[in-house]
């Protein structure tokens, strides 16, 4: 492996973010992004899918016809997903019935299967296991602080903790558009500032 | 949830509870394949297609097969390969009887298969616990309302490409998630019609 592992993390977690670079994989998780913990939650259960769904896939490559790859990778998911259902109907049962199908949908989260077909399809199972955490880090980063923001303007609170100051709740924050701005505005800054330092570097070369 | 007629889960889930400007499902091939409003509307008819055509084969394999033998927690797997085979059979069948939907709609199909709205609506059919009408009704209307938001996208896309500037940091994703979060603002409006949840 010529690349190291350190590399490979930095450019899952912020490099090759999946939500800047790709924006990619909004779809499950962006609609609980009205309330931290349920964002935490869900964050943790597609940071554990992708981890462990990049490892099988990455330990199963030699042996997967390539024809199939695509539907084996899929069950493997779903497979992944399923046990995590049952941890959260057996441990988190509030959580788990706020999410809905949500939890569910992460199978066809573009991110996981974009990872495994990317990545793990062609690498050892370690860098994949590597990959599958720091992509799945580096979204859930963004995903939280969007979370952060939404509840804190449109319910004054944030993990349901009220805060310490009263003001005008913005109710526009939890309904879906809001998800949308604020998801546009993320994308904003986070091309802005890449384009910036992107110019530095040339004006210095 | 049970006393609401077909018509009226028909209707909302075209418009006050729309299956991407409110659940934010299919995401993604809607970002990517709406350049174009030619190719927006192939995308959009085989969406409403499956779409229809899963919720029913969800529903029956749901209630038929996985609640006799108590297999409910097999509902992911069972849900994506009833929609994985049924993509491959319309594909199929369409390829041997009319070249011209072939043509317009052969491409997008595969695509379909790991769309996330196809796949949602049919777990949230299951959580809603609908009937069979009510099934058929959702997944319809839950396919034209997707239709309905790519196309209107795809319309304001082709008219921005060709008259306006957009900040180069925007360009893109950025400016595309604006346009939606004002298309569902507006679909907010209709919310006071009728809701289901």
């Amino acid at each position: 492996m010529a690349v190291s592992s350190k590399k490979i993390a930095l450019d899952g977690i912020w490099y090759n973010n999946p939500i800047f670079r790709q924006v990619l994989g909004i779809c499950s998780t962006l609609a609980v992004t009205n309330l931290v913990t349920n964002t935490a939650v869900m964050c943790l259960g597609l940071i554990y899918t992708n981890a462990v769904s990049c490892f099988t896939v990455s330990a199963l490559r030699t042996i997967t016809p390539f024809r199939l790859r695509i539907i084996s990778s899929t069950l493997i998911i779903a497979a992944y997903v399923i046990v995590l259902h049952n941890f959260l109907m057996a441990y988190l049962p509030e959580i788990s019935a706020q999410l809905g199908p949500y939890v569910g949908l992460i199978i066809t989260n573009c991110i996981v299967l974009g990872r495994v077909e990317a990545f793990s399809i062609q690498n050892k199972p370690i860098p994949a296991l590597i990959d599958g955490v720091s992509s799945a880090v580096g979204y859930s980063m963004v995903l939280l602080l969007i979370a952060v923001i939404r509840e804190g303007l449109g319910f004054g609170s944030v993990a349901g903790i009220s805060l310490p100051f009263e003001f005008t709740k913005w109710t526009i924050m939890v309904m879906a558009p809001g998800a949308f701005f604020m998801l546009a505005i993320v994308v904003w800054i986070a091309r802005w500032w890449g384009m910036r330092t992107e110019e530095a570097q040339k004006t210095s070369k | 949830m049970q006393e609401v007629g077909a018509f009226v889960i028909f209707f909302a889930s075209i418009f006050t509870s729309n299956i991407l400007l409110t659940n934010f499902l299919g995401m993604c091939s809607y970002l990517s394949v709406s350049r174009e409003i030619k190719t927006a509307w192939g995308l959009g008819l085989a969406v409403v297609f499956v779409m229809t055509i899963t919720c029913v084969a969800n529903y029956l394999v749901y209630y038929h097969i996985l609640v006799p033998l108590q297999l409910e927690y097999l509902e992911y797997i069972a849900f994506i390969i009833v929609i994985a085979a049924l993509v491959q059979v319309v594909e199929m069948i369409i390829e041997r009887t009319s070249d011209r939907l072939y043509a317009s709609l052969g491409i997008f199909l595969p695509l379909i298969t790991v769309n996330c709205a196809v796949l949602g609506a049919a777990l949230f059919l299951i959580i809603r616990k609908y009937d069979f009408y009510q099934s058929l009704a959702y997944g319809a209307g839950s396919g034209i309302g997707w239709m309905l938001a790519i196309m209107a996208l795809a319309g304001i896309r082709a008219k921005m490409s060709r008259r306006s500037k957009v900040i180069p940091a925007l360009e893109g994703p950025g400016i595309v998630l604006i346009i939606t979060g004002i298309i569902a603002l507006g679909f907010i409006g209709f919310s006071g019609i009728v809701q289901i949840n």
